[in-house]
Parts: structure tokens; sequence; C-alpha cells
């Protein structure tokens, strides 16, 4: 692998075809909420108010700020500090868990109050509301995952860095795990205003 | 590929984080109104600014190559059209 010829225009084009895909994806999961947003406005809104605000927005900044360290860990391996790139994205690690940590405690208070996907109060309430909190375990799931997946890959690239195999002149694979840190933070850009505010 | 590469300073990065927090900030107090549907709207459009924030800075896509921006757009008109499509259905069935 040493004498590979690399590519980073390639990488990162191929990159960004893949994150085109994650758009997609969560686009669906967004189209199909609007839908059903038109079709039980007053489940949606009685679903949303039970959402905890603090918690969502709390979790917005932790991962705006997850971030810019991430984004501040690219420059700072193009400009060859190594120590602080590795100090920036176990920033942006921690931030991952401090997100994660939220969305348990989260989950957890849903769970206490029985509202869970098929849960026996779920399945007696109005079908708007069922309708609700699965799209809403769906969309905050599935971006869950992403921010687990997001948080491996982070952890693989700064291994990788401490080892010098990423540096000031071979750094796509962090700049293409950071592009993939930023799609999860995209997404829940959306996430947070549609289930958190609007409702 | 050779071409000079791009870096962007901490300072420029800290500022567009400091444009993202404001904008939270705003979303959150424009959604405490009884606005009706113009609260979506208005939600909406400070996502979509967030979005291209990040889009543009965080993820450096100011400085690609054309090329790029080309496929970004390809993608978002194409979402943007099943969501067209989608309503168009909903709404006028």
């Amino acid at each position: 692998m040493s004498h590979a010829e690399k590519d980073s225009f390639g990488a990162k084009l191929g990159m960004w075809l893949f994150l085109f895909t994650e758009m997609l994806l969560f686009g669906g999961v967004f189209i199909l909420y609007s839908v059903y947003l038109t079709r039980y406005p007053k489940e949606f809104g009685l679903g949303g108010h039970q959402l905890d605000l603090v918690f969502g927005a709390t979790n917005t900044v932790v991962l705006l700020t997850s971030s810019l360290f991430a984004a501040m860990s690219v420059t700072a391996i193009k400009r060859g500090a190594k120590q602080l790139t590795l100090g920036l994205l176990s920033g942006t690690i921690g931030c991952a868990l401090i997100f994660l940590f939220i969305k348990y405690l989260e989950w957890s208070a849903k769970f206490h109050h029985g509202i869970y996907p098929n849960s026996p109060k779920l399945i007696a309430g109005p079908p708007g509301e069922s309708i609700f909190f699965s799209l809403y375990y769906l969309s905050t799931g599935l971006h869950g995952i992403h921010v687990i997946i997001g948080g491996i890959l982070m952890t693989w690239t700064a291994v990788m860095v401490q080892k010098g195999i990423l540096n000031s002149a071979d750094n796509v694979t962090l700049e293409n795990v950071t592009l993939y840190w930023h799609l999860v933070d995209l997404v829940w850009i959306f996430i947070f205003p549609l289930y958190y505010l609007i409702l | 590929m050779e071409h000079t590469e791009h870096i962007l300073s901490y300072g420029k990065l800290t500022a567009v984080w400091v444009a993202l927090l404001v904008l939270t900030a705003a979303t959150i107090m424009v959604t405490r109104f009884e606005l009706g549907v113009w609260k979506v709207w208005a939600a909406l459009a400070i996502a979509s600014v967030k979005s291209g924030l990040v889009i543009a800075f965080f993820m450096h896509m100011k400085y690609e190559p054309r090329l790029f921006r080309i496929i970004l757009f390809v993608a978002l008109f194409t979402l943007a059209g099943f969501i067209g499509g989608t309503f168009f259905d909903v709404l006028y069935r």
C-alpha cells in the first residue's frame, strides 16, 4: 500500500456521490414525515409537544460544535499539527458520545412514559400519534446509527493520524471521514426543527 | 490533479460556527410564536441557510472544483422533484 498512487480528487468525488445517496435516504424519511404531517396535523402537534426541546436544542449545539472540531482537524493536519489534529478529533468523538448519551436519556424518558414502537399506549391511542412516534424513532434512530458509525470512523482515523499514516501530505481519508460527520450534522439540522420546533 | 490546496483558517471556521449557533437561537425563537404555516417555512428557510453554511465551509464545497457543485445541485433537484411530485399528489388528490 505504501507505493499506491493517491488520487484525492477521485476519493473526494466518490465520497460526495455516497453522501448524495445518504441525502436521498434521509430525504425519503422527511417526505414520509411531511405527508403524514399534512394528514394528521393535530396528532403530530400533540406528539411534538411531548418532545423535550431542551434535549433537542442541547444536542444541536453539541453536534454543531463537533462539526467545528472536525472541520478544524482538517486545517490542523494540513498545517502539520499532529497533536492538535488528535485533540480536535478527540473533541469530535467526545461530542458524539455526549450526543448519544443525551439521546439515551431522551429515549429512556419516552420509554418510561410507555411511548415506544408498538407500545400498548400508542396502539390504544389515535393512529396519527403512533405514526408520529414511529417516524420519530425511525428518523432519530437512523441518525443515531450514523452518529455511532461516524464516531467509529473518527476513532479509526485518529489511530491512523497517531501512526503517521495520515499526515500533512496524505490526509484525504481524514477529509472524507469529516465529510461524513458533517452529513450527520446536516441531517440533524433538519430533524431538529421538524420534530422539536414547528409542531 | 495538482492544484494549490485551499486551507480554511481556524478563525473563519469559528465564525461559521458562531453564525450556526445564532441561526439555531433564531429558529428556536421564531418558532415560539404562533405563526401558523409561516412557522414551518421560517424554520425550513433557516435550516436551509444553516445547511448552506455547513456545506460551503465545513464541507469545503466553496473551494472544490465546479463538478462537485454540479452534482450537488443534481442531487438537490432530484430530491426537490420527489418532494414536489409527492405533494402534487397528496394536496390535489
